[in-house]
């Protein structure tokens, strides 16, 4: 059972965009690499017209780039922005190439470093030490890696200076009310960036009872305590795969890399499937029930249930 | 391939380009190692070395999945629901990069946009018809050229992308040659093994310096000196990127029958 007098967190994506994501916030999305990106996140902060956010992540199977053809970002703050299975993030080159829609600034960091930086914002200390980026112009170009002298040996280290999202949103595959959510399979760097951001969104899949999620503790990823909102959101991850849900739908982003292209292109795109569907029943329905159904779980693969008892 | 099977133009072959590349990148893979796998054409040659001749080998990904199975279907990125079923474990990315930073992977694979004569990687700011174009970035690119035991890299042989000099490092090889890596503070024993390309394989000498040690079926020591923009060094004993097997060819087929990875 959940504490006595906790209160309910559901809301609505409207609703969490609109009060947890103000313009000019740090955003942390895609913590779990090409699985559970909170598309329908991104695309209801692309219809509410959030301007001048920072995009925090590791790497951003499309939807950084599709923020940035929107308009909505100043600053990038990731190891890689592009689209995994087809190549460069076209949005992004226009940005950063020829300020369309606007100017962005990069923050360049490696997996490892970004991944280092959330940890340390998470650990509560200023920084962590690695020895990745040296030698590279990752360390000599982003002024959050600095190199140091090791006060316990005679050895050079990259100090990675802790970063602290305003808000994360992280998707997973259930959660209770209050916000405790199991995550499983594609982890990524979910647990340190759920807990280094001042505020955590939780997308979910399902909402489930508390005694679900209190069933199996350890795959409580997420504590609700850590949690401003809970949005349940089915296929909120589309077209990216949720382990157990819904696999990659692979022809998507073939057809994201030939229709954003060109910026006329990606304009019919942005108005297609984000600024004339009001929210993620309406972006299914377009999508049709045919590759609903083609990508929905073919075979369910359960775990061996963990005896907690005593 | 026996030494001397000199194969030409006329022989008709029965693998791709990109099989032969995955064919090779799969020989760099050594049983019971550690692999950082990546993406695109190494994600297939894991699974290659992993049937034919590595079956103890053990795939590390940046999501924290560490695989010793093969995946039983293509993937098209690291994180498709085929790769973490059934996987060893599903980690987080510090937890394979932790096993990184230890030292105890003993390979790692990466592409990139552009190479320079000491490996020096640039996946970060590109050159097309004079103009700089922004690329995706290092991804764990840099982790990998920092802290790998072995780097290996596959990618496009033009000389538009073999430069001089990178004029920027997204990914450290042998920096300017000789002790560049040590000075640096990179540890001891990393940093490029091989560079797989579409003409030939390239090796580092002890000096840090990329020098030409097979050519792939059909090409000629000429093509890539053409297409390589710097005095490449070509190995005494230079030999033949030996072609696919039947066996690993059929692996390959398996696992990518419309040839999305290995046009």
């Amino acid at each position: 059972m959940p504490p006595q007098g906790n209160a309910s967190k559901l809301t609505t994506m409207r609703d969490a965009v609109a009060r947890h994501v103000p313009s000019g916030s740090m955003v942390l999305m895609g913590a779990q690499l090409e699985q559970m990106i909170p598309f329908s996140a991104g695309h209801e902060i692309i219809r509410q017209s959030k301007r001048d956010l920072t995009l925090i992540g590791p790497i951003s199977d499309i939807l950084f780039d599709q923020l940035i053809g929107a308009g909505c970002v100043s600053r990038v703050m990731a190891a890689w922005v592009g689209n995994v299975s087809a190549g460069v993030g076209y949005c992004l080159r226009r940005a950063v190439e020829d300020s369309i829609p606007r100017r962005v600034e990069m923050v360049d960091y490696s997996n490892f470093t970004m991944a280092l930086a959330l940890h340390s914002a998470a650990l509560g200390v200023p920084f962590l030490p690695t020895y990745s980026t040296l030698g590279s112009d990752l360390l000599l170009k982003n002024g959050n890696l600095r190199e140091f002298s090791s006060p316990v040996s005679e050895e050079k280290l990259v100090a990675v200076r802790a970063l602290r999202p305003d808000v994360a949103i992280v998707h997973v595959q259930r959660a209770d009310e209050f916000g405790n959510a199991h995550i499983w399979g594609s982890l990524g760097v979910a647990v340190d960036g759920a807990r280094a951001a001042r505020k955590l969104i939780v997308v979910a899949e399902e909402i489930v009872e508390p005694e679900v999620i209190a069933s199996d503790p350890n795959r409580t990823l997420v504590p609700g305590f850590l949690v401003a909102a809970v949005v349940p959101e089915p296929w909120g991850a589309h077209p990216s795969p949720v382990q157990g849900y819904y696999g990659r739908d692979h022809a998507f982003f073939s057809q994201y890399h030939e229709q954003s292209r060109e910026l006329e292109d990606f304009e019919h795109w942005l108005e297609r499937w984000v600024l004339s569907v009001p929210d993620r029943r309406e972006y299914m329905n377009q999508l049709g029930a045919c590759r609903i159904e083609a990508l929905g779980v073919r075979e369910h693969a359960l775990s061996a249930a963990a005896d907690f008892g005593y | 391939m026996p030494a001397g099977a000199q194969q030409t133009e006329s022989v008709t072959r029965d693998y791709t380009l990109g099989e032969l590349m995955v064919a090779a990148a799969a020989r760099e893979i050594g049983d019971g190692e550690l692999v950082f796998v990546g993406m695109r054409l190494p994600m297939l040659a894991f699974l290659v070395a992993k049937r034919a001749h590595a079956p103890r080998a053990v795939g590390l990904y940046e999501n924290g999945v560490i695989r010793e199975t093969p995946s039983p279907e293509l993937l098209y990125t690291m994180g498709d629901p085929p790769n973490l079923r059934g996987a060893t474990q599903c980690s987080q990315m510090l937890e394979v990069m932790g096993l990184l930073q230890q030292g105890r992977v003993h390979v790692g694979f990466l592409g990139a946009a552009e190479v320079d004569r000491f490996g020096n990687l640039n996946s970060t700011w590109g050159h097309r018809n004079n103009q700089t174009i922004r690329l995706p970035g290092s991804g764990g690119a840099c982790d990998i050229a920092c802290l790998a035991r072995r780097t290996v890299v596959l990618l496009a042989h033009e000389r538009s992308r073999f430069r001089e000099r990178v004029n920027h490092i997204t990914s450290p090889g042998f920096g300017q040659g000789d002790s560049w890596r040590t000075a640096q503070g990179l540890p001891e024993r990393t940093g490029p093994s091989a560079l797989i390309t579409t003409l030939g394989v390239l090796r580092f000498g002890s000096d840090g310096e990329a020098f030409l040690a097979s050519v792939h079926p059909g090409v000629s020591v000429e093509d890539v000196l053409a297409n390589t923009g710097w005095t490449l060094r070509v190995a005494d004993k230079l030999l033949e990127t030996p072609a696919p097997t039947t066996a690993e060819l059929a692996t390959m087929r398996e696992l990518d029958p419309h040839h999305f990875w290995t046009r």
